[in-house]
């Protein structure tokens, strides 16, 4: 049976670690390499790197990072943060980069999807979705809507749409982060989970709001994601990767315990 | 020299790594000639069976291979490398290269909660030994990402099986040839130490 993933996000900013708290006010934490190895040796199971660069001319910083995480760690890394192009997405492909997340640019420009699947392949390609939740209406029938630039812009469509439309265009894998659960370490948002996770035949991995071990329990059963992903609760020492693949092992979910 | 067979078949840099890693200097290369004159090789894959194998056969690479794997030399197949190392594929239904009878078949569930393509670790368990697959505990995982599964007819090609919904032949192998459905490039320890058992194999099982 397949085992339920734990991955942790980092986000890098010119080279380094930040973490981010409803998307505003980042703050460093420390290099991104370093970190990628600690979690690593201590049986993480995929590991996102999610590039905030602010500014364009730096990308190269990020391609960099890439190519030393994957020099030293063996397990699936994905790559995201102002993919616009399948250029772009083949770049950070050759540093190391096994999956493509892309967000932003695909809402705008849905056929980023399809032509990057084309290009490397349809299990390598990971929708990003920002959701906030909103009225239920009938223009957002499911109660919840796409964002993006970090959660500023609404655009006006319906998470559960997007969601459906992004499998049909050929994304492998699905990211859900709830902007409202984001940072709040309060728990992820198991409602949207669970209802995305049963609109696609694609993985699920759920992001934002992760706080205690519990939440993470909570999302791969209730939530019914196939991967919980962490950032902060691990970045500032307050879990490990091992305790927490410990604690959702002795609760009856299936992880990978070796390695 | 160790070669890796690179036939437009995606992200080969990460095997190249994961070889690194283990002591092995592998070089990737689209030469059949290279290929021919390897000590050892390797043949990864990610990607559809149909354009694999219309680029393998464009360029000869498939008879470089087939007669690399009859002077006796070992070679490890990945994912869609062990896929194509079939006689069929239901992937683009695609006659594939016949080194080992068998079928490659799509997953098809009622279960709507078994996801596809199978993307993650899942346990490998250990059928006959191998070489290569010394050292592989209970409850080693390993990891995967492919929608269809190989189903040798044989079962004495069979030496590993994973669970997904039902049980599926998740390495194979015949004399000096080798296959993972897994990636051990992405597999943390235990798929090095695979890698670095392939570094050492001499091919005999």
């Amino acid at each position: 049976m397949l085992s339920k993933r734990l991955i942790a996000c980092l986000d890098v900013r010119d080279g380094k670690l930040a973490k981010s708290v409803r998307f505003v006010d980042t703050k460093d934490i420390g290099d991104p390499v370093e970190k990628a190895r600690e979690y690593y040796a201590d049986g993480l199971d995929e590991l996102v790197f999610y590039d905030i660069t602010a500014s364009s001319d730096k990308r190269n910083i990020m391609l960099d990072v890439v190519e030393k995480v994957a020099e030293q760690v063996f397990i699936p890394l994905s790559v995201g943060g102002g993919v616009r192009s399948v250029a772009d997405a083949t770049d950070l492909r050759l540093a190391g980069a096994e999956k493509i997340n892309v967000n932003s640019a695909a809402v705008q420009r849905p056929e980023l999807i399809s032509e990057c699947a084309e290009a490397i392949g349809d299990q390598n390609i990971v929708l990003s979705m920002d959701i906030r939740r909103v009225e239920r209406c009938d223009e957002f029938p499911s109660g919840y809507e796409i964002v993006i630039n970090g959660g500023r812009t609404p655009m006006g469509i319906d998470a559960l749409d997007w969601a459906r439309k992004g499998e049909k265009l050929g994304a492998g894998e699905l990211v859900i982060n709830s902007i409202d659960a984001d940072g709040t370490r309060e728990g992820y948002e198991l409602t949207l989970t669970a209802m995305l996770a049963e609109a696609v035949r694609i993985p699920v991995i759920a992001s934002g709001g992760a706080g205690k071990p519990e939440h993470l329990y909570d999302v791969l059963t209730t939530g019914k994601a196939d991967a919980a992903l962490v950032a902060s609760m691990v970045h500032y020492g307050d879990y490990t990767v091992s305790e927490l693949k410990q604690y959702l092992h002795d609760q009856g979910v299936k992880m990978r315990m070796s390695w | 020299m160790t070669v890796i067979i690179d036939y437009d078949a995606g992200n080969l840099r990460s095997v190249q790594r994961a070889c690194t890693e283990v002591g092995l200097d592998a070089e990737i290369t689209a030469d059949p000639e290279r290929v021919r004159h390897a000590a050892r090789v390797i043949f990864p894959g990610v990607g559809a069976a149909g354009s694999a194998m219309r680029s393998l056969c464009g360029t000869g690479m498939d008879v470089a291979l087939k007669e690399v794997i009859a002077a006796g030399r070992p070679v490890l197949g990945i994912c869609l490398g062990l896929q194509i190392s079939l006689d069929h594929s239901e992937e683009n239904d695609q006659r594939t290269l016949g080194l080992i009878p068998g079928n490659v078949r799509r997953f098809s569930f009622d279960d709507p909660e078994l996801k596809i393509p199978h993307m993650g670790w899942n346990e490998v368990r250990v059928l006959q030994p191998h070489p290569l697959l010394e050292g592989i505990e209970a409850g080693d995982e390993f990891y995967f990402v492919h929608g269809y599964f190989p189903q040798p007819e044989d079962r004495a090609n069979v030496y590993a099986v994973t669970d997904y919904e039902s049980e599926f032949a998740s390495a194979v192998g015949r004399e000096n040839y080798f296959a993972t459905q897994f990636h051990p490039e992405k597999s943390g320890r235990v798929g090095l130490r695979l890698l670095a058992r392939f570094k050492d194999w001499d091919g005999t099982c």
